[in-house]
């Protein structure tokens, strides 16, 4: 009796103090932001570095609404179950605020549905699969999305190179490689090119000549082929070897330097879209970022996760700050009001959940990725 | 399909299928000799490549010498499985070495995972393999022809050595009855290790012409080679040379030839190249030059 008595008492003080202002309810309580990256396992290259681009970040902007960002890190060890486990750990152990990540789409996919039940904000910075955000309210991301890229790629291919037949080469065990393939064949038909052949290929072959001899024998322009690194330098390599003596155009899982160090000669002329090169910046802010990202880690390039990775950290602060509060719903609710940010990536508006902003293309040249274009929506 | 295009596909299925061809030599002819399934074969060859890309890019070695050191350390690499791994199992039944191998194969990719990372890395190609031949329009890169020419020329050198020397006539004969050999005064052990020395020598010349057609070696590089190269062996016959060569373009050009005349199934070859094993098998279950009985 008496116990609850004191403990009611207690309530009124506290919720008389509440009522007067006297600070802020969580004055000295940090900002609580939980992070799921591939830090260890096969992703783990892309979490390290795009954890970089968060550290970077908050060490330039520390606070918010006077409050101290902390961030909780959880390694989803790039596993589909192990990040549908950091987020319920990030949500119900550490209880944040708001959650950045994953960064692979199939680690997004199943991160998401967590978020979403428990009505915390999440916002991933590179996940490019349509479906991420698709029918969600609490869930975001910081990039563009694979139509987007198939849509570049095609007008890259009918007004830069020209092409009028494309064959297209899909690695038909990837979602991704499926889907931006897909969106590529439509906007360049829709275009008025043509699609002279279609062929497919597995992730982990290493034999591409039956394929590139039957795409050289339908006449293409151009070589349309969205896959990874890894199958693409050989590809390129064995297009030369079976004489396919055509430019090869590829999505944004070419970005990788043993994509030039494995294909040498071969890989020269190769383009592809990406988010984001420090020589392609457009905006102010991603002068600066390239600079600092620079003198904070020698020796190491910044890339598209780590930009983005800084770039998702600032969406989410700025919502933070006109919400005022990091009340879920109000965080949720300026999210989805992000306008014309000034992102290291490109100014962008939130629009249905996804980003629209430009995407870069780059090409090979010299053994170096060199900027070829910025390509505005 | 014109004849242009049929024989440039023909072209790439013997490169191919010389390649397995190649991979296959030793692994039917430990098998003949031992009959263990060295399921460990993908990995040894897998080593191999790293030994090669070591000696030339930390010890700045010629191609053809890092090649031959690296042949004479996966030879050693081999001989060591068998004296740690077989040796104590010389008496088990057949399915405990089978085991065992399937351990060695995933204890070798996971250290090389742990040691060498999981990245690829760029192999080399010698400028000797590197021209780009042209018959009226026809292509081939000059590394499909020496790579022909060395599977048979390997093909003959492993005749010559179980036919027509001292040790093959030991090899031949430890083949037939294992347990009574040693009582005849020969030396067991030492003509096992020569055979695992000799297959996985074997398995580097395979795995370094491999790793210069496909020019990126990582940990887990060897799993389809090796599974490729046990369907080859399986098709021509387990336990013969020639068989297993045979088995092996067979399966190259197959491969190809389905992706040539169907390209809408070009996503699904893997499935056809083991369809095919299983229809040989269902009409010769030995094999195609496989002899009807062990004796």
């Amino acid at each position: 009796m008496r116990k609850s008595l004191l403990l009611s008492l207690t309530g009124v003080v506290f919720a008389a103090l509440m009522s007067l202002g006297l600070g802020n309810a969580h004055a000295g309580e940090p900002v609580k932001i939980g992070v799921y990256y591939p830090m260890t396992g096969p992703s783990a290259v892309y979490g390290q570095i795009g954890y970089k681009g968060l550290q970077l970040a908050q060490k330039e902007r520390p606070k918010v609404l006077n409050r101290e960002v902390k961030f909780f890190l959880t390694d989803n060890k790039s596993d589909k179950v192990e990040s549908a486990n950091a987020v319920s750990r990030l949500i119900q152990k550490d209880k944040v605020d708001a959650i950045i990540g994953g960064l692979t789409s199939s680690n997004t996919l199943s991160g998401a549905p967590v978020a979403e039940k428990a009505k915390v904000p999440m916002i991933s910075p590179w996940a490019t699969n349509p479906v991420v955000t698709q029918g969600k309210k609490w869930v975001f991301r910081a990039c563009f999305i694979d139509p987007f890229q198939g849509y570049v790629g095609a007008k890259f291919a009918r007004e830069n190179l020209k092409a009028k037949n494309a064959a297209v080469l899909i690695d038909i065990s990837q979602d991704y490689c499926v889907g931006i393939a897909n969106f590529f064949m439509k906007n360049f038909t829709k275009m008025g090119g043509k699609i002279a052949s279609k062929l497919h290929y597995n992730t982990g072959d290493l034999d591409f000549t039956a394929q590139l001899t039957a795409i050289k024998n339908s006449k293409p322009d151009v070589l349309y082929c969205p896959g990874y690194f890894k199958e693409l330098a050989l590809i390129a390599q064995q297009a030369k070897e079976v004489g396919l003596d055509v430019p090869i155009l590829a999505g944004d899982a070419a970005q990788a330097d043993e994509l030039i160090k494995i294909g040498g000669k071969a890989v020269e002329g190769l383009s592809f879209t990406t988010h984001f090169d420090e020589k392609g910046v457009t905006t102010e802010s991603g002068k600066k970022f390239v600079k600092a990202f620079r003198a904070a880690y020698p020796g190491v390039t910044p890339d598209s996760v780590s930009a983005l990775s800084y770039d998702t950290y600032n969406i989410l602060l700025d919502a933070i700050e006109r919400a005022g509060s990091t009340d879920k719903e109000k965080v949720r609710a300026e999210l989805e009001n992000t306008k014309n940010f000034q992102g290291v990536t490109g100014v962008m508006t939130m629009k249905n959940h996804d980003m629209v902003k430009p995407a870069v293309i780059l090409t090979v040249k010299d053994g170096k990725f060199q900027w070829l274009a910025t390509v505005q929506p | 399909m014109t004849i242009h295009l049929f024989l440039q596909q023909l072209i790439n299925g013997l490169g191919l299928g010389s390649l397995y061809g190649l991979i296959a030599i030793g692994y039917t002819m430990v098998y003949g000799i031992l009959r263990l399934i060295n399921f460990a074969h993908g990995d040894v060859m897998m080593m191999s490549t790293y030994f090669a890309f070591f000696g030339i890019s930390v010890f700045a070695l010629p191609w053809w010498a890092a090649a031959l050191v690296a042949m004479a350390l996966t030879a050693l690499l081999g001989i060591t499985i068998d004296q740690g791994a077989y040796r104590p199992l010389r008496r088990a039944p057949r399915i405990s070495a089978l085991i065992t191998a399937i351990g060695v194969s995933f204890f070798l990719e996971n250290v090389s995972l742990v040691v060498f990372g999981s990245r690829p890395r760029p192999f080399f190609r010698p400028e000797m393999f590197r021209p780009i031949w042209h018959f009226g329009g026809i292509t081939v890169l000059s590394l499909t022809v020496y790579t022909i020419l060395i599977t048979l020329g390997l093909l003959v050198i492993v005749y010559v050595v179980v036919y027509k020397t001292r040790m093959g006539m030991a090899m031949r004969a430890v083949s037939k009855d294992m347990h009574t050999v040693p009582l005849m005064g020969i030396d067991l052990n030492r003509v096992i290790a020569f055979t695992f020395g000799f297959g996985s020598a074997l398995a580097a010349i395979g795995g370094i012409l491999w790793a210069m057609k496909y020019p990126q070696i990582e940990p887990l590089m060897g799993i389809i080679p090796g599974l490729k190269a046990f369907v080859a062996a399986v098709l021509g016959g387990i336990g013969n040379v020639f068989g297993a060569v045979l088995g092996g373009f067979i399966l190259g050009i197959t491969e190809i030839m389905l992706v040539a005349f169907w390209p809408e199934l070009s996503g699904y070859r893997d499935a056809f190249a083991f369809l095919l094993l299983i229809l040989v098998l269902i009409f010769r279950p030995t094999g195609i030059m496989g002899e009807d009985l062990p004796e």
